[in-house]
């Protein structure tokens, strides 16, 4: 009994530090952060879509808290809009390409953290 | 003879210490030197003079102002010694609009004016020196494209059409006072500001020069680059908006 206990901590620890690290190489980057410099001046700080430079913009950003609507892109659809900009999913061109700024792990963690801002899944 | 070894004893001499003192040895290598000597002690707590830009998004969040180390490829001389003179704001939301924002129940994010800081003013005379001293840092030169806009008049209506609708520029750039986004500087005053060459280049590529900024690539082709460029050089700020100071 007590090699059994043992067996299922060890492997239950083993899962842990596995999944902390797989989670740190994909999303060692902040995404929080991410989203807060380059994201919050059009989607707002709560992601609402109400950022600080919409008032003169003629389409308005996606409330990112949305989760009907957020559910009805797909993760590929979401890291195409961020990557190559709104256009390359037939949106607008107020959403400029951060395929520039952004590499695969930051885009990657920046479409995980939408999810959870929505509190939804594709 | 005497006399002539007495005079130069007591009165050549010192004399030429007083002139050696005077000068100084502080400003025998130029008044570059001097300038330096202002900017690291006025400047440096805020902006990189020496660069290379910030490679990773902690760094970039830690500067405080825009990076100078390349500033004579990016500004006009003239603009800066009269700026530092009188600072006024060319960013509405300042330098890191995300630390200057707040939220505000049901209605748009907003400006934080208590957030925001004055920029330092100089005197006329120190202003004139940083400015001919940061004109000498050229990194970045070869990032320039020399002479890059073609003689092709700009056209004022296909250039706000671009900059509002085809580009989105709009978005996060004031076209003129209060009207356009808050988070990116000011464009009606770029001309002054600002080499032409500059921001052509910086337009094609805002990540060459600053690969953490928040001026996303828009992969404007040749066409467009002209077009805005030259549009942007044409603009004028009003004369009757000049309150506020600062970065």
């Amino acid at each position: 009994m007590t090699l059994i206990n043992r067996s299922v901590a060890g492997a239950l620890l083993f899962s842990a530090a596995f999944i902390f690290l797989t989670s740190l190489s994909a999303y060692g980057v902040d995404a929080k952060l991410i989203y807060r410099t380059y994201c919050t001046q059009c989607h707002g700080l709560d992601g609402s879509g109400k950022g600080v430079n919409t008032e003169s913009m003629s389409v308005q950003p996606r409330d990112h808290t949305d989760p009907k609507g957020m559910s009805a892109i797909s993760d590929a659809q979401l890291r195409k809009a961020i990557a190559k900009g709104g256009l390359s999913v037939s949106k607008s061109v107020l959403m400029p390409p951060w395929g520039a700024t952004f590499n695969d792990e930051e885009l990657d963690a920046l479409v995980s953290y939408l999810r959870e801002l929505c509190k939804c899944s594709e | 003879m005497v006399f002539i070894r007495y005079m130069t004893a007591r009165l050549v001499l010192p004399a030429l210490f007083c002139v050696l003192l005077t000068s100084g040895p502080a400003y025998s290598e130029g008044p570059l030197d001097e300038g330096m000597g202002l900017l690291n002690n006025k400047c440096a707590d805020c902006h990189d003079l020496k660069g290379p830009a910030a490679a990773t998004l902690e760094d970039f969040l830690s500067r405080k102002g825009p990076d100078l180390f390349y500033a004579g490829v990016k500004y006009r001389k003239e603009w800066l010694s009269q700026w530092l003179v009188s600072p006024k704001r060319i960013r509405p939301a300042g330098f890191r609009y995300s630390e200057n924002i707040k939220r505000v129940s049901g209605e748009d994010d907003m400006v934080d004016l208590g957030a925001l800081k004055p920029h330092m003013a100089l005197s006329r005379e120190m202003a004139k020196l940083a400015a001919a001293t940061l004109m000498s840092f050229k990194a970045n030169e070869e990032l320039v494209k020399k002479n890059a806009l073609t003689d092709a008049p700009a056209d004022a209506f296909m250039g706000e059409l671009n900059f509002d609708k085809f580009s989105g520029c709009l978005a996060c750039h004031e076209i003129e006072p209060e009207y356009g986004g808050v988070s990116g500087p000011e464009v009606y005053t770029i001309s002054e500001r600002l080499q032409p060459d500059f921001i052509y280049s910086y337009l094609k590529s805002p990540q060459s020069f600053d690969p953490k900024t928040f001026m996303p690539d828009k992969e404007l082709s040749e066409n467009f680059l002209q077009i805005l460029t030259k549009f942007m050089l044409t603009l004028e700020e009003d004369e009757e908006d000049d309150e506020g100071e600062g970065e």
